[in-house]
Formats: structure tokens, C-alpha cells, sequence
């Protein structure tokens, strides 16, 4: 890393320093939400429903009440005409149907663990003491879990006065939207062509549990003239909009504040039930409460993730080029909708075409309701779901036409000559280099080395088999572009804020409207605006997090807080440099015309002359001698709205190991190259990666949300919900190429979920690539030792299977035998 | 956590400690010994016992020491003790090499030996090493000592020997100097419970297998013996050959469950493979 940038004079920007914030957050000694001890403060305690489906036919909350240090008991029938719904920000369709969605239960359960009644007491633990001595009649209904079951005539409803199971459906054509042709053509010509191929596959993505690692926790103060709510939560802005509508509160009457947030991967994106019900219960008790869930309840009650059921249809010349996809899902929603659950799979939609130029396309998503927590966005949301479908056919098709699925890759995805490109979904990917990120990863795995000991795994019949698994991703994040948001019929745009505040000391406070929870906002932003300003990094300080301090913003989600939060940031700075510039000529006695800005130094032009940025915040500041016409202040905010998503991609390849005895999947292999355009901090871009493939991982290898036949969630303590830990990883290889966004000043892209989103296809790629020579085409996520057996028990082994020449000669598949599997060229094309 | 309220009593010897559970009459009793199980279960509010007793600062449970013939191990002597102590290392090295597997690093330096025997868990990674090598339970009551053999000891799920207001108070482990040894585990994710474990001890005499030892976690309700591994493995060739013929009776006389990580039929396959794997390790 070289300290300066000759070109830009930037001494920050690419520098991997630690993160500055990471001392007070390793430690726990700062202000996380259950930290937050104020004077007087209640505790709450939910009772929630054991019961997935039913009619509460009574409540008796005589004994709770009567418990020592309890000041209330609520149920939902004291609350319901107060708590109004809580609200859901994307109508995807104009018909779509969306249920009332009470933060405390009235009447009707609809999921396991939905809140029926609030209790309020001295302390925390007389509050769950209480909880335990409501006493809750049921009457069972019927529960509806399965998504194919959901949507059949005759099937109950999870909502009655609905009169569906169907939430929405929604569909995008790429005939009728005029971004490419008919697919059901194009796969009917397929059909009808001998050179032709069509496949069919369903895949299942898996219920997750986003699993952050702080609990969510909010802590509520009503005396005073305005409300403040500290939270655990991603969104401190959004939430403070959807309370005052919820609520019927003004909003300038509302501060919502983001502490230190110990992560949130999407799980805290929302206003949630508890949020409310512990706002309306320090309202009534004119005190501040507090409440803190635990972590059963939050893998409980807090909305999970993926839950689709992917059919896709792939048509395809046998020479190997896509010639139309055609994609129709059903999605879980649960049994209501978050702030963004119903355009989860819609975010999805434009990424199944990925890297590839397929002419024609189709997607169509139907969302179902059942008896379960609610899904919402976790890590990727949408996306790794749609990079799964087209990685694991892409691998699927190599198979079918016997070649290698890398050279497959290669002949359909766009060239780095066409950029930009417009993709059959209308987006437009404006940069990208899929042959570079490829050629290193090829090299860094040692790609044609392992296909060889693949081969000879194989032909002996190791009970250790190998198998290598590809993903070619990309994503589309940074969300952004408002118009684009607002043509999708989602509930707000996706611009981000910032301003810049210079103190007479010469220090500069920036406030953004991205506030993190574990991403390094502090360090990264402070990297940026030390260049942009020529100051040294420790005199930038980050504010967030506080609707009172930044009073505008759009949050942290989507990969967005560097592409559109950080540019808002050097927007800003640059109107601080404008602003300046006529205060710094005063005092150098020049033109404004002639002052130049370098690295912190207002200069007069062909002159030794100069003043630094603190000298003028300082003159400013005192305000004795500044220029006539202009106030007296350097400070500046600005509001940045991209033209255009952000890009990343990258080229993962997972080698796994299958002790065919035991089934067990071992990962041995695994590097990945990302493009994530220029990189502001190393460091934490690597660690990114590395956060997200173990999320990616484990998606593939061990997590998954159960629910038995009553609806009840099996997986609602981590002793059953088998989230990794370091212990389970692999060794990482990772690397960077560098193809600048050309949609930003910065030349950035997003990272924060391209781990995610590219690993769990490398890897179930890698895993059924090693099961091939027993016939195995699929296998289901996660794949545990057990599912791995079987999969293979009573199957004939044969030891050829992937070692043939390609039908048309074009591609070498066979190993060893001296053709390169891959051409490594730069240019792209066909071998 | 929260659990719900509990009188708590932290006595300083055993004998004081066995005065407090005599003494807590009709009140249910639970003793805390590291409270890597009880603790869970207490945060979850699965058990709501009037009084906890703590374990913890009775100096004389703790440590290990040489008893002759046998290596006697304090019952709140903790995992990674147990990993870590040269006696038991000389003398019992498949205590050492289980205890090295159970749970996380945070789990090691909480959890106790004794704790987890007492539990009887039947996927705890402690109870099968501790049965295969012949392991002797020191029970203190008000009446005395008594000594339970390993066959004793492991009674149902979650049951054992030690009876209302007793204690496990220490563990005898014969001496099995020389033995090779292995546990073999198989979960999910590192840690996790064992979905099946297979503790092996073996003594070689020039490249014959003359005494071996084989003890199965998670195979039915209580930690169960391999007898007809160890009796097919006696005679043998050290040979992958002949262990993993004699490895194909694993299964015989268990009782494995099916739950959500593993189905009956997998796990009697598991126990073989295992205990093939194990056994091969453990001869070196």
C-alpha cells in the first residue's frame, strides 16, 4: 500500500487501517441499548404465543398482576386501540393483500411466538417472573407450513378475512417489458431443436435465522417534551417516520437513536412489535422502559430469511449458450409483512440473469402466507437467492453438455469490451471485469491441479472425494437510485445524507444518515473525508445514529453506506471547499479565482501563499475578518442520490472434500477474487468477504429453521440452530481486481453482502460435483453429513462421469489430458 | 438470563455441602458443578429448583492425584483440566483426548468431569470414556462413602447412581499406562453435541491387539460398551483390516434414537465407521 497516491494526492483512501471504533465495541464498554440505565426505568416482559394458529379464548392476568414489583399487564385487547398496525413499505402490486399486523396479538395468534400480553415491573427479572403467571387459552386452529399446500383451493387461511393464502404475485417479462424476447418462445424452440437442451430444477432456499450477535433491545423515555427511543436497530431514521405514522405521533415530537448496534445482517430492519409495545408502555407508565429480548425470543420472534422454492427452466444451444431462463418461486412471507418481507423476492428478480447475456427472461414470484415468524431481508436478501438458482444451473447445464462449467461461464457472461451493458432485466451494469476476477481466482486455486487429483480421486474410488464448485456472481446493491425504488412501488427512495461541521479547533464532525452496526462506518468515512479535506484521520469524527443529531437519512442496508452514504460525504466536503475558498482568498488578500485546495492548504495560484482548512474554520469561527455577502460558515450538508445501483462481482471456487463413509463435507479449498471497484479500506473490505462467506457457508453446509407439524420452531436455542463458528471454517483465500465503478466519483461498489451472495452456490457446486459419480444432480440445503449419505447409498459409482469430451468438441472437459479446462483469456470468448 | 428465583448456598467442603442438601428437607435441590447444563436449562426456565448448590469453592473436588494402581480424579476438576493434567495424560490419556473435544474453550474452563458424568447426558462426550476404561464412582452421603462401578453408574437418561441428598465426590480411573487411545467425534458443528462418539483405548503387543477398550456416546440412553468390538479386536492383527472387520459389531446391543441430527439407521452406520477410525488411531 503506497502512503500517498501520486495522482490524487490521497493519503487515506486504500490504507488498511484497524477500525478505530473496534477498542469500545470488543470490549462491551459503550452504549449498547441494554447498557442504557436511566433513572426510575420499568422492564418489560412479553408473554407470547406457544400456539401457531389459534383464537386466544381467554386471558387471565389476575395472578401476573398481583406479582411482586409489577406495575401492569397489557393484552392485546388493552392496547388495540392505540397500537394501530404495524407497517410494511412495499406494496409490490397494487392488489397485493396485506394483513393488519397488531404489535401485541388481539384475539387471533397467526405464528408461534407472536406477543399476546406486556408485562411492566421494577425489574427485569420481576417482569419474566409475571410473564409466567399468565394463564392463556387457546382454541387450536388449523396451521398452515407448507408454501404448496398454502396456495391450493380448500386450504385453510393463515388470514380469513383475506380469503388467500396468496400475498401477491409478481412478474417481470422481458417480451412485455421489451428488454428481450419471450421466453416461453425461446424454450418451445429449444424443445423443438435436436441442438437444443432444456432443463428443468427446483431448488429449495432454506429458512435462516439472521442470527446477529446483540439481541435486540430498546429503551424508551417519555418525559420530556419529545419521546426518545434508544433501539438495537439498522434503521434509526426509518423507524422514526413509521412510528409517528403508526402511532399518530408528530414526528419532530419523536428522537430515535442508534446506539452501538451488535449487528443485524437485514434482522434489524424494521419498527418493530416489541419497538411499539415498549413505546405505548412508557407512555401509559410516564417513565422510561426498557426491554430486552431473549435469545430464544429473537430466533423466535425476530423475522428470518430466504424461504423460497425456486423452479426454473433453462433452454440452452448445446454449444453451451443460454438462450432463455424462466424463473417461478414461491416465497414464505410467514404470517405477516415486515417493512420490506413482500419485495424480498422482487429484489431478486433482476440478478437471475446475473453475469450472463440471456436474451429472454421471465420471472414470477408468488408470495405465500403460513403460520410462521415472518420473513424479511437478511444478508443479500433476494439476491444470494437468485445467484444460488443460476450458479447451481449453470454448473447443472456444464454437466448435462459435458463441459467445463467455467468455460460455460465463459462463453455467456458479457465481455469486459461491452461494458456498459444492459442486461434483459433493463439494468444497465456499468462496469465489470468477470475474465480478470476469474483468470486470478483459476490461478490462486490452482484450478487445473485439483480437477487432477479430482480425476484420480475418482478413478480409485477414494473414499475422500473431491469436488469443485464455481460461482460467478454479481449483485446489484447500493439501493439507490430513488426513482428506480419508486417505479418498483417501494415505499421510499434511497438517497443518503451527510453533512459536515468544522470546529474552530480545526476538527470536523460529519454527520451521516448511515449508521452502522458493526460495518466501520467510523474508520472508513473518516479515511474519506481526511483526504477529501486534507486532515489527519484522527481529527474526523463520525456521528450517526441519532435522528436528532443527523436529522435526515435513509439507513444502513443493501450494501449502500459506502456507495451512497459516503459519496453524500465527499458532496458535502466538497461544498466545504466552495465555501471556504472565498473566506481563504479574503484572508490571503486574492481572487477567489486564483485559490487552489490541496491537501488541507488553500493556496494563491503560482504563489507561496496559503492558509490550511483549520485556519480558515478557525477565522470563520471568530468571524472578524471575512468576505462582505457571505455568512460566516464553512459548514455544509448535502443529499446524494446515485443514477444507478452499484456492480460488484467476483469469481468464487470452493473445493470440498466428501468422506464418503460418513458423508461429511469438509471444506478444503476456498478462494474468491471480488471486484468491489476501488477500496477505501482493505481491511475491512477483507473482512466483509470473510463475514460473508461464513454466512454464505453456512447457508450451504449447517443452518436451517425448523418447525414441527404444530408450527412450533425446533431451532429456537443455538444448541439447535447449528450456526458455525471460526472452529468450522476454512482458511480463506481472497483477493481483489479493481474495475472502477464508473457510477461514482469514488469508483466504489458495495461488499457488505458479496460473501453471502457468492458462496452458497460455490460451495453446493462444489458438493454435487464430488456426488456426480454416484448420479447425484441436486442435493438440498444444508447438506448435512446425513443427507450426504444417503444421497449416495445404493447408487452404482461411476468413475467416468465428468471425464468426457465436449458433444462438439469445443471444450476439453476431461482432466489431464493436456487441454487447458479454462482459457484464462483476457479477451473472454470461446477456446 | 432469568431464570426463575432460586435460594443459592456455595458451602465450602463436602461435608457442609451434604449437611445443606440434607438440610433443604422437602425443597427440590439442584447442584451446581460448572452449570454448562444446569445453567441453560435454568435460563430456558425448563427447571425451577428452590435451591442451588454451587460447587465451586470446594478446594478438596478439584485435582488429581495418584492412587496406586489408579488415578483418582476430583469430580469439580474441569475439562480443560482434564486435557491438560500430566497424570491423567500418563495414565488415562482418552479422558485427556475426549475432554479436549466437549463444546467450546469457554465450556472446558466452566464445565467439570464429574459435573458431566453426573448429568448423564447421553450425547456428553465424557460418560463413554469414562465407562470404557472401567472408571469408579466415588458417592459421598450422609451415611458415608460408597464406590459404584463404571456398569453401575449410568442407570437411564439423565439418571445415575447417585442418590437423593449424594454427592459425586471423586472419580478412580484405573491405570491404563501405555494404552493408545482416541476419541472419535462426530458432530455437526464443532460445538455441538455428538451426533455418535466412539472412545477407544488398545493395548499393542507386537503388532497384536491384546486388550482393547471401546466405549459409545449417544448410542442409546446411557454411555454403552462396544464388548463385542472389544472381544472380535483381542488377537487381531493392528492391522485397518482386521479393526475394521471387528468395528462392523459397533452397533450390536445399542439403541440408538432418531432426532433431528441423525436418524437410527445412520447412527448404527456411524458406529462403525467410528469405531473403525477410532480404534486405528488409537493403536497409532
Amino acid at each position: 500500500m503506497t502512503a500517498v497516491d501520486e495522482t490524487t494526492g490521497a493519503k487515506e483512501f486504500g490504507q488498511s487501517r484497524r477500525r478505530k471504533e473496534d477498542a469500545r465495541l470488543i470490549t462491551g464498554r459503550t452504549k449498547w441499548t441494554d447498557n442504557i440505565v436511566l433513572p426510575g426505568m420499568a422492564h418489560l416482559a412479553m408473554v407470547r404465543s406457544p400456539v401457531a394458529s389459534g383464537t386466544i379464548a381467554s386471558i387471565d392476568v389476575a395472578d401476573a398482576k398481583a406479582s411482586p414489583g409489577v406495575l401492569g399487564v397489557w393484552t392485546g385487547a388493552d392496547l388495540d386501540a392505540e397500537q394501530g398496525d404495524l407497517p410494511c413499505a412495499w406494496a409490490i402490486t397494487p392488489d397485493m393483500k396485506h394483513p393488519r399486523r397488531p404489535a401485541v396479538a388481539a384475539g387471533r395468534v397467526k405464528f408461534a411466538g407472536e406477543i399476546v400480553a406486556v408485562i411492566a415491573a421494577r425489574s427485569a427479572a420481576e417482569a419474566r417472573d409475571a410473564a409466567d403467571k399468565v394463564l392463556v387459552d387457546y382454541d387450536d386452529l388449523p396451521v398452515v407450513l407448507d408454501m404448496n399446500e398454502a396456495i391450493k383451493e380448500g386450504t385453510p387461511l393463515v388470514h380469513e378475512e383475506l380469503g388467500t393464502n396468496v400475498n401477491a404475485v409478481w412478474v417481470f417479462n422481458s417480451g412485455e417489458a421489451g428488454t428481450g424476447g419471450n421466453v416461453d418462445e425461446a424454450i418451445e424452440a429449444a424443445r423443438a431443436d435436436a441442438d437444443s437442451i432444456v432443463l428443468e430444477r427446483t431448488f429449495r432456499q432454506q429458512r435462516l435465522v439472521p442470527a446477529f450477535m446483540e439481541p435486540r433491545s430498546t429503551v424508551v423515555d417519555p418525559t420530556g417534551e419529545q419521546l426518545t427511543v434508544w433501539s438495537a436497530t439498522q434503521v434509526p431514521h426509518i423507524a422514526r417516520f413509521l412510528l409517528a405514522v403508526v402511532l399518530g405521533i408528530s414526528e419532530s415530537k419523536v428522537r430515535f437513536i442508534a446506539p452501538d448496534v451488535g449487528g443485524g445482517f437485514g434482522g434489524k430492519i424494521h419498527l418493530s412489535p416489541e419497538e411499539v409495545a415498549t413505546v405505548l408502555i412508557a407512555r401509559k407508565l410516564g417513565k422510561p422502559v426498557k426491554y430486552t429480548e431473549t435469545r430464544s425470543e429473537s430466533i423466535q420472534s425476530a423475522h428470518h430469511g430466504r424461504d423460497q422454492i425456486q423452479r426454473i427452466t433453462m433452454a440452452a444451444k448445446k454449444d453451451g449458450t443460454v438462450t432463455g431462463l424462466k424463473v417461478d418461486l414461491l416465497a414464505d412471507m410467514g404470517a405477516y409483512l415486515g417493512l420490506v418481507t413482500p419485495g424480498v423476492p422482487v429484489l431478486g428478480a433482476f440478478m437471475f440473469n446475473a453475469i450472463y447475456k440471456i436474451p429472454a427472461y421471465e420471472f414470477k414470484c408468488t408470495n405465500v402466507f403460513t403460520n410462521k415468524v415472518l420473513t424479511d431481508a437478511y444478508r443479500g436478501a433476494g439476491r444470494p437467492e437468485a445467484t444460488y438458482a443460476i450458479e447451481r444451473m449453470m454448473d447443472t447445464l456444464a454437466n448435462e453438455l459435458g463441459v467445463d462449467p467455467l468455460a460455460l461461464r465463459e462463453k455467456n457472461w458479457i465481455k469486459h469490451e461491452e461494458f456498459p451493458f444492459t442486461t434483459v432485466c433493463g439494468l444497465t451494469y456499468d462496469s465489470g471485469n468477470y475474465e480478470a476476477a476469474t483468470s486470478r481466482a483459476v490461478e490462486l486455486f490452482d484450478y487445473e491441479g485439483l480437477r487432477r487429483e479430482q480425476a484420480e480421486r475418482r478413478a480409485r474410488k477414494d473414499p475422500i472425494q473431491l469436488g469443485i464448485g464455481i460461482s460467478t456472481f454479481t449483485e446489484m446493491c447500493g439501493l439507490a437510485p430513488s426513482r428506480v425504488l419508486g417505479s418498483l412501488n417501494y415505499g421510499a427512495g434511497g438517497w443518503e445524507y451527510s453533512a459536515i461541521r468544522m470546529l474552530p479547533t480545526g476538527k470536523v464532525e460529519v454527520l451521516t444518515g448511515a449508521s452502522a452496526h458493526g460495518q466501520g462506518h467510523e474508520t472508513a468515512f473518516s479515511q474519506i473525508v481526511a483526504d477529501q479535506l486534507g486532515v489527519p484521520f484522527e481529527d474526523v469524527e463520525i456521528l450517526h445514529g441519532d435522528t436528532q443529531i443527523t436529522h435526515k437519512g435513509l439507513d444502513t442496508y443493501g450494501s449502500r453506506s459506502l456507495v451512497v452514504g459516503g459519496i453524500a460525504i465527499v458532496k458535502a466536503a466538497e461544498k466545504v471547499i466552495e465555501k471556504a475558498k472565498p473566506i481563504a482568498a479574503h484572508l490571503l488578500e486574492a481572487n477567489v479565482a486564483d485559490i487552489e485546495f490541496d491537501s488541507g492548504k488553500f493556496s494563491v495560484a503560482g504563489t507561496d501563499k496559503g492558509v490550511t482548512i483549520q485556519e480558515v474554520a478557525l477565522a470563520t469561527f471568530a468571524a472578524h475578518n471575512y468576505p462582505e455577502g457571505i455568512e460566516p460558515s464553512i459548514d455544509a450538508d448535502a443529499t446524494f442520490d446515485p443514477e444507478n445501483f452499484s456492480y460488484p462481482h467476483g469469481t468464487h471456487l470452493c473445493a470440498t472434500e466428501i468422506d464418503t463413509e460418513t458423508g461429511k463435507v469438509t471444506i478444503r479449498k476456498y478462494v474468491c477474487v471480488d471486484d468491489i471497484g476501488t477500496v477505501v479500506n482493505p481491511l475491512i473490505a477483507e473482512g466483509q468477504v470473510h463475514g460473508g462467506l461464513a454466512q454464505g457457508i453456512a447457508q450451504a453446509l449447517w443452518e436451517e429453521a425448523r418447525h414441527d407439524e404444530s408450527g412450533t420452531l425446533t431451532t429456537a436455542t443455538f444448541v439447535d440452530y447449528t450456526l458455525p463458528t471460526a472452529a468450522d471454517m476454512p482458511f480463506f483465500t481472497t483477493d481483489m481486481t479493481e474495475t472502477a465503478s464508473t457510477s461514482n466519483p469514488l469508483g466504489v461498489k458495495g461488499v457488505g453482502e458479496a460473501g453471502t451472495i457468492a458462496s452458497t452456490p460455490a460451495v453446493i457446486n462444489a458438493v454435487v460435483d464430488a456426488l456426480r459419480p454416484w448420479g447425484v444432480d441436486d442435493i438440498q440445503m444444508p447438506t448435512t453429513a446425513q443427507r450426504v449419505w444417503k444421497a449416495i447409498q445404493g447408487k452404482e459409482f461411476d468413475a467416468s462421469v465428468g471425464a468426457k469430451d465436449t458433444r462438439d468438441g469445443s471444450h476439453e472437459a476431461a482432466p489431464g489430458n493436456g487441454a487447458p479446462l479454462w482459457s484464462g483469456n483476457e479477451s473472454g470468448g470461446a477456446q | 438470563m432469568i431464570p426463575a428465583a432460586f435460594d443459592y448456598e456455595s458451602p465450602a467442603s463436602i461435608d457442609e455441602a451434604l449437611q445443606v442438601i440434607a438440610g433443604a428437607g422437602d425443597r427440590e435441590v439442584k447442584v451446581l458443578a460448572g452449570g454448562q447444563s444446569l445453567i441453560p436449562v435454568l435460563r430456558l426456565r425448563m427447571n425451577a429448583p428452590d435451591l442451588v448448590v454451587d460447587l465451586g469453592r470446594i478446594a478438596e473436588l478439584r485435582g488429581v492425584r495418584d492412587d496406586g494402581d489408579a488415578i483418582a480424579i476430583g469430580a469439580m476438576t474441569t475439562h480443560d483440566d482434564v486435557t491438560r493434567e500430566p497424570l491423567i495424560r500418563q495414565h488415562a490419556l482418552l479422558l485427556s483426548l475426549a475432554a479436549q473435544t466437549v463444546a467450546d474453550p469457554q465450556v472446558r474452563h466452566r464445565g467439570t468431569f464429574g459435573g458431566s458424568l453426573a448429568h448423564a447426558d447421553p450425547a456428553a462426550d465424557m460418560p463413554a470414556p469414562a465407562l470404557a476404561l472401567g472408571a469408579e464412582f466415588v458417592i459421598a452421603g450422609p451415611s458415608g462413602r460408597r464406590t459404584v462401578g463404571a456398569s453401575d453408574f449410568f442407570t437411564d437418561l439423565f439418571t445415575t447412581a447417585i442418590g437423593e441428598g449424594e454427592l459425586l465426590v471423586e472419580v478412580r480411573v484405573p491405570k491404563h499406562t501405555g494404552w493408545g487411545a482416541h476419541y472419535e467425534k462426530f458432530n455437526h458443528v464443532a460445538h455441538t453435541w455428538s451426533i455418535v462418539g466412539v472412545a477407544a483405548a488398545v493395548r499393542v503387543e507386537g503388532g497384536t491387539i491384546a486388550e482393547a477398550k471401546v466405549g459409545l456416546t449417544n448410542m442409546g440412553l446411557v454411555p454403552i460398551r462396544a464388548t463385542a468390538v472389544e472381544q472380535a479386536l483381542v488377537g487381531q492383527p493392528a492391522t485397518a483390516d482386521a479393526i475394521r472387520a471387528a468395528a462392523q459389531n459397533a452397533d450390536q446391543g445399542t439403541n440408538p434414537m432418531s432426532d433431528a441430527s441423525a436418524d437410527e439407521h445412520y447412527r448404527r452406520h456411524l458406529a462403525k465407521v467410528l469405531t473403525g477410525r477410532a480404534v486405528l488411531a488409537a493403536v497409532g
